[in-house]
């Protein structure tokens, strides 16, 4: 287990270099001016320019830039934006707003994910289980934007149920944002535990606990769900750190100034330092929550560790 | 043996395998065709697509309003007996512009699924064939673009684009997209590649190239296939998400992502300029979706 672990551990490293690389070389590779969008309309005397760029590293070849930069980084220097304000404040003060959101859809992901996909596996054919194929076929094809804005309208609009914008509301105003954010993840587990669960339902352990006299309940709660759960569990810790990044749409439409957000804004306003040091936190995280798994999944399944 | 012995031999074999070839393929293809007949979801599907694909084609067949002649007095007037789908707010006739955005959504769709076929059937077969550390260069090379989510990445990558057309936003959906197709076809690659009917053809003296393209890679057809349909699905989503976000396509391009993207802020009076180019995007996205589903499960014998 431990040479697993580690094995695994060393693998993230240049998967890690590489990405924020690719960020990197994305966003400072363009061909834009940075220091003449910061100056605006009144050009800058050419000595700040100069100092400017020095200050910045723009002058460096590209991968010395990134040297410089992971040399700050792993010192806990994410570099300042345009106004000087470090991009670490920036950070401290968003990161709670998306990780609540991304908590807040990841319950609604596996509380209605499950129980949909778990009734509809138990009774394959009966009209609930028709219903969650139906529903959550036109959930995947609703573009998460879209939903949004239907979320927004009858909900929020027409109903007046809930908060549209912003997170004046505390936790409440997470619901709706949480809910459409989880949208997707949460039609996929449904379908997942669906198929994982009728499938296991087949073998002949289940058969087996059946012919013994067990009740229903002990042979699908005890028997069959265990199993049939390892790659739904799996999926959900996997999905934590694709759905922080992927909060850039719901962000933006509930006005929520989370990470997502501070993102596009900073993308519009070609903020490199703001870009390049939230999104390598976004590729972080999902590299985390993917190791997590990874190391919860041989826990789970014995077949993995053995390998 | 001489050369066009050779020759000969491995033409009467594979002109043995080819003549055997099509009654397996035969029964696959037409079991997964009978299933399918019969499958609501994929005549829905099937029906839906031709729809769209028809406008994408002809928008003309469906309207005679120009979508660019525009009139301001009638700005985000609702729908009516003449205008079905009301006036956007610059007073153009909404049907007639809803019905000419199926062109880019479906060409974006197309085109960056057909990009990401060529890269993942390339590199998955590389990967697959040759294992070894190409094989552990390219599974990295592949985490590192997983990393990145498709809207996030394509995001930035546009961003950093002077023109964003047609072209540029296929490309940044097949940079940040292309990693499925690859695991798809290297898995299938691996689980084939030392199969008794490869190794009789490598025996014959059969080049790397043909092996692949004549024996490994059709075993990739189906699940490709499957893959693919929804997937064109997804590209047509993203596409609208990033143009929606305002660093898709630019106008004076005609797209369901700009409508939404420019009717934003009248969801309260004008909700009919978010309503119809919404409606029309996810149907055509639950087209290939239903298609898909459908085509999996005539074609995965494990589900039968």
């Amino acid at each position: 287990m431990g040479r697993f672990v580690a094995r695994r551990l060393l693998l993230t490293i240049p998967v890690l270099i590489g990405a924020t690389f690719l960020i990197f070389a994305m966003v400072y590779a363009l061909p834009g001016d940075p220091i003449r969008a910061l100056a605006g309309d009144r050009p800058l005397a050419p000595a700040v320019q100069a100092q400017l760029a020095d200050e910045f590293n723009l002058n460096d070849p590209l991968w010395l830039q990134y040297v410089k930069y992971v040399g700050d980084l792993v010192q806990g220097d994410f570099g300042t934006d345009f106004s000087g304000r470090p991009v670490s404040d920036t950070i401290e003060q968003r990161l709670p707003v998306t990780a609540k959101l991304a908590l807040a859809a990841v319950i609604f992901e596996a509380v209605i994910g499950l129980i949909a996909g778990i009734l509809a596996g138990i009774r394959r054919g009966s009209w609930f289980d028709n219903l969650v194929l139906v529903s959550t076929t036109l959930i995947v094809s609703v573009p998460v934007f879209v939903l949004g804005f239907i979320a927004q309208y009858v909900l929020g609009l027409k109903f007046g149920w809930f908060p549209t914008s912003g997170i004046g509301d505390g936790w409440y105003s997470y619901v709706l944002p949480g809910l459409v954010l989880a949208s997707l993840s949460l039609a996929y587990v449904a379908r997942l535990t669906r198929t994982s669960l009728a499938e296991n339902l087949r073998q002949d352990y289940v058969r087996t606990a059946r012919a013994k006299g067990l009740k229903p309940s002990v042979v699908i709660g005890k028997h069959t769900l265990r199993n049939s759960l390892i790659p739904v569990v799996t999926f959900i810790g996997a999905d934590i750190g694709a759905l922080m990044g992927g909060a850039i749409v719901t962000e933006s439409i509930f006005n929520i100034p989370g990470l997502g957000r501070a993102v596009y804004d900073a993308v519009l306003r070609q903020e490199g330092a703001v870009v390049v040091g939230i999104v390598t936190l976004f590729v972080f995280f999902y590299i985390f929550f993917n190791l997590v798994v990874d190391v919860l999944y041989a826990l789970l399944d014995p077949r993995i560790r053995y390998d | 043996m001489t050369e066009p012995q050779t020759e000969r031999v491995t033409s009467t074999l594979e002109a043995e395998v080819a003549g055997s070839a099509p009654i397996a393929e035969a029964s696959l293809w037409s079991d997964a065709w009978k299933s399918l007949r019969k499958n609501p979801f994929f005549i829905v599907g099937s029906v839906l697509l031709l729809v769209f694909l028809v406008m994408a084609l002809f928008p003309q067949l469906f309207t005679n309003a120009d979508p660019r002649a525009c009139d301001l007095s009638r700005s985000a007037d609702g729908p009516s007996g003449s205008a079905w789908f009301g006036y956007d707010v610059q007073g153009c006739d909404y049907y007639a512009n809803v019905v000419y955005g199926a062109k880019v959504s479906v060409t974006i769709g197309f085109l960056s699924m057909l990009g990401t076929l060529v890269i993942g059937v390339v590199v998955g077969a590389i990967a697959g064939y040759y294992g070894g550390w190409l094989d552990s260069v390219l599974a990295r090379i592949t985490d590192i673009f997983y990393g990145l989510p498709l809207i996030l990445g394509a995001f930035i990558l546009l961003s950093v684009l002077p023109d964003r057309g047609v072209p540029e936003v296929s490309l940044a959906l097949i940079v940040f997209g292309w990693m499925t197709a690859m695991r798809l076809v290297r898995s299938t690659v691996v689980s084939v590649k030392d199969a008794d009917y490869v190794q009789a053809a490598r025996a014959l003296g059969a080049s790397t190239p043909r092996i692949l393209i004549r024996h490994i890679l059709p075993n990739a057809i189906a699940p490709v296939l499957v893959y693919s349909t929804i997937y064109i699905g997804t590209l047509i989503a993203a596409e609208a998400t990033l143009t929606f976000l305002g660093i898709g396509l630019q106008l004076p391009e005609i797209s369901w992502g700009l409508q939404i993207n420019s009717a934003q802020n009248r969801l309260r009076d004008a909700s009919h300029l978010i309503l119809f180019p919404s409606a029309f995007l996810s149907l055509t996205v639950l087209s290939f979706i239903l298609i898909g589903d459908a085509l999996r499960d005539a074609l995965d014998p494990k589900l039968r």
